[in-house]
């Protein structure tokens, strides 16, 4: 009798070594950011389980860690802790840094079929800009924006400007901003003319300024940065002069966080965002609004932004497979369609607007195209090699100067010395 | 046997040694040690750079400003933060109706995660749709940019500290008062002594005990203050609200350079120390233990 409960406690066990075996799954874990408005975690969840559900084999975590700097911040603290993640959607300009953390590795690397090779050939090259280093792709596109100009058409409509014309370039933007700033009879504000952040992350308004004077912040190779050439300086003439001479903007710092608050409660007639905010906007707009590319002064420019994929060194050969798999997955047109109208995040190849989803969408709201259509004049993000420092002396100085601390000229000179002693080691 | 008493008592320390030296000193040590290397990059292997980083820290700009601004809001802070908590406690501590109310109202602040309390004050001073603003421009006043503006940024963050340490000193204040001998206060009556003269010459120097680790912990909570600039101002505009604890997070996580914020750790700790030495050996002398 008890033989023979001990063979089939036996059996039943292995049969569930069997049972186990045959369902090993690969696990992946990612962390992802979110910079902008909107329940995205969300989104992301439904994007996975439906990875999931056509991948049964792989199971993925999931992890929303913050903003940009928390995200990078959690993912390389779990690699350092042990419990590494494969990969993770990250500031697309950590490249360099994360490169010389030696803590990813490119695609190329990892793609075998001719079918990935082309995949990685799919998207946008404005937005493969900052993710190609040497010639090899390290980060793939997924929630990429490039800024845009949101407007109130019902101020336009009240200040006697056409709804239909936003400003076109740096004067029209300065003259509409004047009819557009509404004061109350004691000459306080009532709603100002035009708002661009300058909390969070003034470098990359910054750079669509530059980028419209004709000029870019810094070479492809992250070593060398042109913060003092005088077209840069004279992009931040105007914007300090927005506020100082013009008085359509108000003085001081601009906060990233709750400027569109400010919109969505007609504080301000204008702002410069990130697209990533679209739906957002969208969906809680009590008002007629519109979206138009950044205004010009020598062209149109605005520097592309956002999150890209990395996949992780520390992981084994399935693993990087399954990442594979799993980024194709998310950043397919399908996908990237579905992510695009969650968002406002652009779509990230030709393939995503070619979607039944995404043409119906543009066709019925054409505001979601305007980032795509402002990538022909887009350059790539401010990324250098230690790029957060870099990074830092220009946002102090761009601060400085909105602040009136100090003149363009000479904050710019300042920042541009430091940042040069930082890079004459690359 | 007396050896054996001490092997035992030794034996007994053994668990709570292990985790301080594990927990509080070898990472310490290691810290020392680490401010002493050059940064990892670009492949290359941490080596040893002698006082290299402390002397770009003198030459940094930014940390001194951090510092300055850390005394600053130290010196802001926490007089102001101890003579409300002191005031609050004397209040909820009368026989008023609704008091237990009033106690959990001021305590509200300590319970509520800093982060999402963060949050709503940032909503609080927005310049064109916050709260305080609304209020000035209903008293005829013009609005404040007190986030944006380099003037304020800094003194937003104490108005922020001030009203969360307050309700947390309160409560200490509060025991300490439930704990005061009531014949004192009986015979000074007796005498004819007016409150105030009761307040200073029983009362507050009853409270010296608490008094001083209230200020101990409020001064210390001064240079370690990190999660309201996360959300609030990131230590900007301009570095005009950053203090040393986040500009250690930022050289570690955003510019990747543990070394540099090694040394910057060094130097928080040896304030920290040299704060608590001095609070200790100037005050003591004065509190009155009963």
């Amino acid at each position: 009798m008890l033989r023979i409960g001990k063979r089939l406690l036996l059996v039943a066990l292995a049969l569930l070594a069997f049972g186990t075996a045959a369902q090993a799954k690969t696990e992946l874990t990612m962390y992802y950011p979110v910079a902008v408005g909107g329940p995205l975690t969300s989104v992301v969840d439904g994007m996975i389980q439906d990875f999931e559900r056509n991948n049964p084999d792989v199971k993925v975590n999931a992890i929303y860690a913050g903003n940009y700097n928390d995200a990078r911040v959690k993912a390389l603290a779990a690699l350092k802790g042990g419990q590494p993640a494969q990969l993770s959607v990250l500031f697309s300009i950590d490249v360099h840094e994360l490169m010389e953390l030696d803590a990813i590795m490119p695609f190329d690397d990892v793609v075998e079929t001719d079918d990935e090779r082309q995949w990685l050939q799919s998207f946008y090259p404005a937005l493969m800009e900052n993710g190609i280093v040497n010639g090899k792709v390290y980060g793939i596109p997924f929630q990429r924006s490039t800024i845009v100009m949101y407007y109130n058409k019902d101020a336009f409509r009240e200040a006697g400007l056409n709804p239909e014309q936003p400003p076109k370039n740096w004067d029209e933007m300065a003259q509409m901003g004047q009819k557009l700033t509404k004061k109350d009879a004691s000459g306080r504000v009532e709603r100002w003319g035009v708002m661009i952040p300058s909390t969070g992350y003034p470098y990359w308004m910054f750079g669509a300024l530059a980028k419209q004077n004709g000029e870019v912040l810094m070479n492809g190779a992250g070593n060398e940065v042109y913060f003092n050439k005088p077209g840069v300086v004279e992009a931040l003439t105007y914007w300090r002069d927005l506020s100082a001479k013009h008085g359509i903007m108000p003085q001081g710092a601009i906060d990233w966080g709750t400027l569109r608050q400010n919109f969505m409660e007609q504080k301000t007639a204008i702002m410069w965002h990130s697209t990533g905010n679209l739906t957002a906007v969208k969906e809680s707009a009590t008002f007629d609004f519109g979206v138009a590319f950044l205004p010009a002064h020598k062209n149109y420019g605005s520097p592309t932004g956002g999150g890209n994929f990395y996949i992780f060194k520390q992981s084994t050969p399935e693993e990087r497979k399954a990442a594979i798999r799993l980024v194709r997955h998310m950043t397919n047109p399908e996908q990237a369609a579905l992510w695009s109208i969650a968002t406002g995040y652009m779509g990230v190849s030709p393939a995503s607007y070619e979607t039944q989803a995404l043409k119906t969408y543009v066709a019925d709201f054409p505001a979601a195209a305007v980032a795509r259509d402002q990538l022909q004049y887009a350059t790539a993000e401010l990324s250098t090699h230690q790029s957060g420092r870099v990074r830092k002396l220009l946002d102090d100085a761009i601060q400085s100067v909105l602040n009136g601390e100090k003149q363009p000229q000479e904050a710019l000179d300042a920042a541009q010395k430091q940042a040069e002693r930082i890079l004459s080691g690359y | 046997m007396n050896r054996i008493h001490q092997l035992y008592a030794w034996l007994m320390l053994l668990p709570a040694l292990v985790m301080l030296f594990a927990f509080t000193h070898a990472p310490t040590l290691s810290t020392v040690w680490h401010s002493l290397l050059s940064p990892a990059r670009g492949g290359r292997p941490q080596t040893f750079a002698g006082l290299s980083n402390y002397r770009m820290m003198l030459e940094d700009d930014v940390f001194w400003q951090t510092l300055t601004n850390n005394l600053w809001y130290a010196a802001g802070t926490v007089p102001s933060s101890i003579v409300l908590a002191v005031a609050m406690a004397l209040w909820v501590n009368s026989g008023m109706a609704g008091r237990t109310l009033l106690r959990l109202a001021y305590f509200t602040p300590t319970m509520l995660p800093m982060i999402a309390v963060a949050n709503i004050w940032l909503f609080f001073y927005t310049p064109e749709v916050g709260l305080f603003n609304k209020l000035l421009t209903l008293a005829g006043q013009e609005g404040i940019n007190w986030l944006g503006d380099p003037k304020w940024a800094l003194r937003s963050l104490m108005l922020m500290t001030v009203w969360k340490e307050a309700g947390f000193f309160m409560i200490f204040y509060l025991a300490a008062l439930q704990s005061l001998n009531r014949e004192m206060y009986q015979a000074a009556e007796l005498e004819g002594a007016s409150c105030w003269r009761i307040f200073r010459r029983i009362t507050l120097p009853l409270l010296m005990p608490t008094t001083l680790f209230v200020l101990v912990n409020a001064v210390l909570n001064a240079f370690k203050l990190v999660d309201h600039l996360f959300i609030l101002t990131k230590g900007g505009p301009n570095n005009a609200s950053n203090l040393l604890l986040y500009y250690i997070y930022e050289n570690a996580f955003s510019f990747f350079n543990s070394t540099y914020a090694a040394t910057l750790t060094v130097v928080l700790l040896s304030i920290l120390i040299l704060l608590a030495l001095v609070l200790f050996g100037l005050i003591e002398r004065r509190v009155h233990y009963r």
